[in-house]
């Protein structure tokens, strides 16, 4: 019997206390023969931290919401093989299906492999697929017919072919071209791209130095946003440790082919994940946005022909030539094919990382894979593509996933930000929301983004505010489309989509703000009204001494009122009375 | 040329390796700023004319794209640099109570420090963790599931551990 512990050390994990973990349990196995090792995320983000016990390379046991006092326990049921003692950690056989329900591509090795370790994403068939189109001279035309074979569309958004931009920057004359990887992931609540560089970078470098020899790329760069440090760092060890095994560099594989590669950290601005925008800020420029076309496949970075791809779009490339551009095919559905990762959260009750064929609908993912909402409330909207995209309702919850099925509720697939809400979440305020994040990231270029943007974040406010007038409605209306077709870049074409979305299917919640006064979800506090009822008040006192502003007053067992004056509508009293006394509306 | 009004004097000298490195390399800019604020903390003025100097562009170009990336500050900031999520999924879930119980322990407002230079405290947009929203990073450490008393704590420890009151 041979043993190892893993623990799972994605920024995410280490953020539940995944470290802590690991350092309780370094001392217990140092001297003996348990490996500790370090993987990235598997992607189960609420039972994090979690440690995996392997017995001879296969899991034997999954630990899940370990504490650092469980490191005694774990140390010795490693050392003898008797779980006994660990019992009460290990995960349950219905939260397992969470990733038994999934197909895993992009992910495959996400939470399985040594991130900062070379060999072990050799030993998990890494490099295999450039080894091979090195090796056995597989032309650059037949590596963009595979892709093209396999249907694989961009990741990042748009869904675009990823075949046809590789072989337009092939085509496009000159000797000097760049490969970018996009991963500025600026989508509020989409992690799917930080998962992958934290516990895979190496499946993530070798679909780009496919790329690279698929166009002509010398050079490879991976644009990452600054907030991710540890995925950055684990890139630049990935990087190393390729370019020491001659994965990168002059002649690789004694062939002709060379490719170098760099990070470039991003500076924080939305904006930049729009691709020309990202590479004037990558020529150090302010990130604006340049005039399509002519297109970076014909002039990208310093103008010369450039391919820019997503993170999750390039993590496919290697499988895909490994197993046949016809077996990603067969997933999927007759307009998208192979599988897509969501990163689920909010309301939902199993938040993690999903990876699913398209196809599936949102259902199975949000309540089959999802486990449904938390805390018994009901659901009410799943909102996808982030700022860019809109809200799906629950009427809707059967709705595949597919580009063009999605694109006909009124969302998009977007990036794989899957952000689930319930009943308690207003819709209208979720729509400003959104208005507040573009109007803060326009970049100012032009006129309808900047400023419409900013007016329709303003007319929201008035209307969750309580100030909303007659009208409102069909000027949020007219807004919309005013900045959808005068906006030069898709920030601005897209981002009235969360407003117009919300309009469509949640009409009666902007009507009650705007006519009534009243917030439906009970969440606007402006248009919030609390109050004690007299029958049913005890006089305990309580919410009086818990009300941060003093606005409750009455003798002990005396009914209590709350002055509307004082009221800042935080909420505390309600919590706190034991007798349900006080409502709000 | 440098106005005389400046009263800043930067220790030009901790910057001269990365201009070394990087000021002849196009389309370095974005970089350079990046090292000078982590040498610095911030980017001071006269170190934003500095580098406008060595790499033969005018102070305006340096300023115009310092100040379109959020990650630039012109400010020094606190010993520790408080980024509270309020992206969807953290907003979805609560972050503006964790908001205003930071800014109302710390009597900080958003962009803000604190007034014994310990911490600053900005609002950001997404950290990468969502599904353990809400989430705050405090320079490089990240915390999860935050609510306002946990958050608290975690204040009140720093706090302790810097002495303060
Ligand atoms: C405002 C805006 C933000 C974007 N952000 C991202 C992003 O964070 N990551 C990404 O991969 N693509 C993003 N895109 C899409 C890119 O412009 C581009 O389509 C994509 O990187 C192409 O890669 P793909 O074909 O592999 O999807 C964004 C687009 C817009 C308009
Ligand atoms: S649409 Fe908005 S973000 Fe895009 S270029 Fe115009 S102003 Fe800039
Ligand atoms: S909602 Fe808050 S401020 Fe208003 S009465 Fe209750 S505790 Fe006091
Ligand atoms: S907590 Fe409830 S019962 Fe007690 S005084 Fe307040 S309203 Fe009355
Ligand atoms: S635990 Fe890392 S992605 Fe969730
Ligand atoms: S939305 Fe807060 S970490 Fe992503």
């Amino acid at each position: 019997m041979s043993m190892r512990i893993a623990v799972g050390k994605g920024s995410c994990g280490i953020a539940a206390g995944a470290q802590k973990v690991y350092d309780a349990l370094a001392p217990l196995l140092s001297g003996t023969d348990i490996p500790l090792g370090t993987v990235g995320c598997i992607g189960m983000c609420w039972l994090e931290p979690i440690v995996d016990l392997y017995e001879n390379d296969t899991l034997k046991a999954r630990l899940v919401q370990v504490r650092p006092e469980d490191a005694q326990n774990i140390a010795e049921a490693a050392k003898t093989g008797d779980l006994s003692a660990v019992a009460d950690r290990i995960i349950t056989a219905e939260d397992s299906e969470f990733l038994t329900k999934q197909t895993r591509i992009a992910l495959r090795n996400c939470g399985i492999i040594d991130p900062d370790s070379l060999e072990s994403a050799k030993a998990a068939g890494g490099y295999t697929a450039i080894t091979h189109i090195l090796k056995d001279g597989v032309t650059p035309e037949a590596v963009i017919e595979c892709i093209k074979v396999s249907g694989l569309a961009g990741r990042g958004g748009a869904g675009f072919p990823t075949w046809f931009k590789w072989n337009a920057a092939r085509q496009s004359a000159g000797d000097e071209k760049y490969l970018i990887c996009n991963a500025d992931e600026g989508d509020p609540g989409a992690f799917m791209d930080r998962a992958v560089i934290e516990s895979d970078p190496h499946t993530l470098i070798e679909g780009m130095l496919i790329g690279a020899y698929a166009i002509g790329a010398q050079e490879a760069i991976v644009y990452v946003r600054a907030e991710y440090p540890l995925a950055i760092k684990r890139l630049e060890h990935a990087i190393a440790e390729a370019k020491t095994a001659g994965y990168i560099g002059k002649n690789i594989m004694g062939t002709d082919f060379s490719c170098d590669f760099r990070i470039k950290a991003g500076a924080g601005a939305f904006v930049c994940g729009e691709e020309t925008a990202l590479i004037e800020s990558l020529q150090g420029q302010r990130g604006m946005p340049r005039l399509k076309p002519p297109f970076p496949a014909a002039a990208g970075y310093w103008y010369k022909p450039s391919n820019i791809n997503n993170v999750e779009t390039y993590a496919n490339v290697a499988w895909i030539i490994n197993n046949g551009g016809e077996a990603f095919a067969a997933m999927g559905t007759e307009d998208s094919k192979g599988t897509k990762v969501f990163a689920l959260t909010g309301k939902i009750k199993r938040g993690g990382l999903v990876e699913i064929p398209m196809g599936m609908t949102l259902r199975d993912v949000i309540f089959d894979i999802g486990g449904g909402i938390r805390d018994g409330k009901a659901f009410k909207a799943v909102q996808m593509g982030g700022p860019s995209g809109g809200c799906i309702p629950a009427e809707l919850l059967d709705t595949v996933i597919d580009y063009k099925k999605l694109a006909a509720t009124g969302a998009i697939m977007g990036s794989g930000g899957m952000v689930v809400m319930d009943e308690s979440t207003c819709m209208v305020s979720m729509a400003k929301f959104f208005l507040d994040f573009t109007a803060k990231e326009s970049c100012g270029k032009c006129v309808h983004c900047r400023i419409g943007t900013k007016r329709l974040q303003e007319i929201l406010t008035r209307i969750v505010e309580g100030r909303g007038k007659e009208g409102d409605i069909e000027l949020l209306e007219e807004l919309c489309n005013a900045v959808r077709d005068g906006a030069l870049c898709g920030l601005g074409q897209t981002a009235p989509n969360p407003v117009l979305s919300t309009l469509r299917y949640f009409r009666d919640e902007f009507e009650a703000h705007i006519t009534d006064k009243r917030c439906p979800a009970h969440t606007c506090t402006d248009l919030l009204h609390y109050e004690i009822h007299a029958d049913a008040c005890k006089g305990c006192t309580a919410c009086a001494r818990k009300c941060p502003v003093s606005a409750i007053s009455g003798s002990i067992k005396q009914p209590h009122v709350i002055d509307q004056s004082k009221c800042i509508k935080c909420g505390q009293c309600i919590a706190t009375c034991k007798f349900g006394a006080i409502t709000v509306e | 040329m440098q106005c005389q009004c400046q009263q800043q004097q930067s220790d030009l000298s901790l910057l001269a390796p990365v201009l070394k490195e990087y000021a002849a390399v196009p389309g370095s800019l974005i970089t350079i700023l990046q090292h000078a604020q982590e040498i610095y903390g911030y980017l001071p003025t006269d170190v934003i004319y500095h580098i406008a100097e060595q790499t033969g562009t005018t102070p305006a170009r340096v300023m115009g794209v310092a100040t379109f990336y959020t990650q630039f500050r012109f400010q020094p900031v606190g010993k520790y640099l408080i980024m509270l999520c309020d992206g969807t999924a953290c907003h979805v879930n609560g972050s503006s109570r964790i908001a205003a119980a930071v800014q109302e322990y710390l009597h900080v407002e958003n962009g803000g420090t604190t007034a014994d230079g310990l911490f600053s405290f900005s609002i950001v947009a997404c950290l990468g963790c969502c599904s353990l929203s809400p989430v705050m990073m405090i320079n490089e450490d990240t915390y999860g599931s935050l609510t306002p008393a946990k958050v608290l704590d975690i204040l009140k420890e720093i706090q302790a551990k810097e002495g303060a009151a």
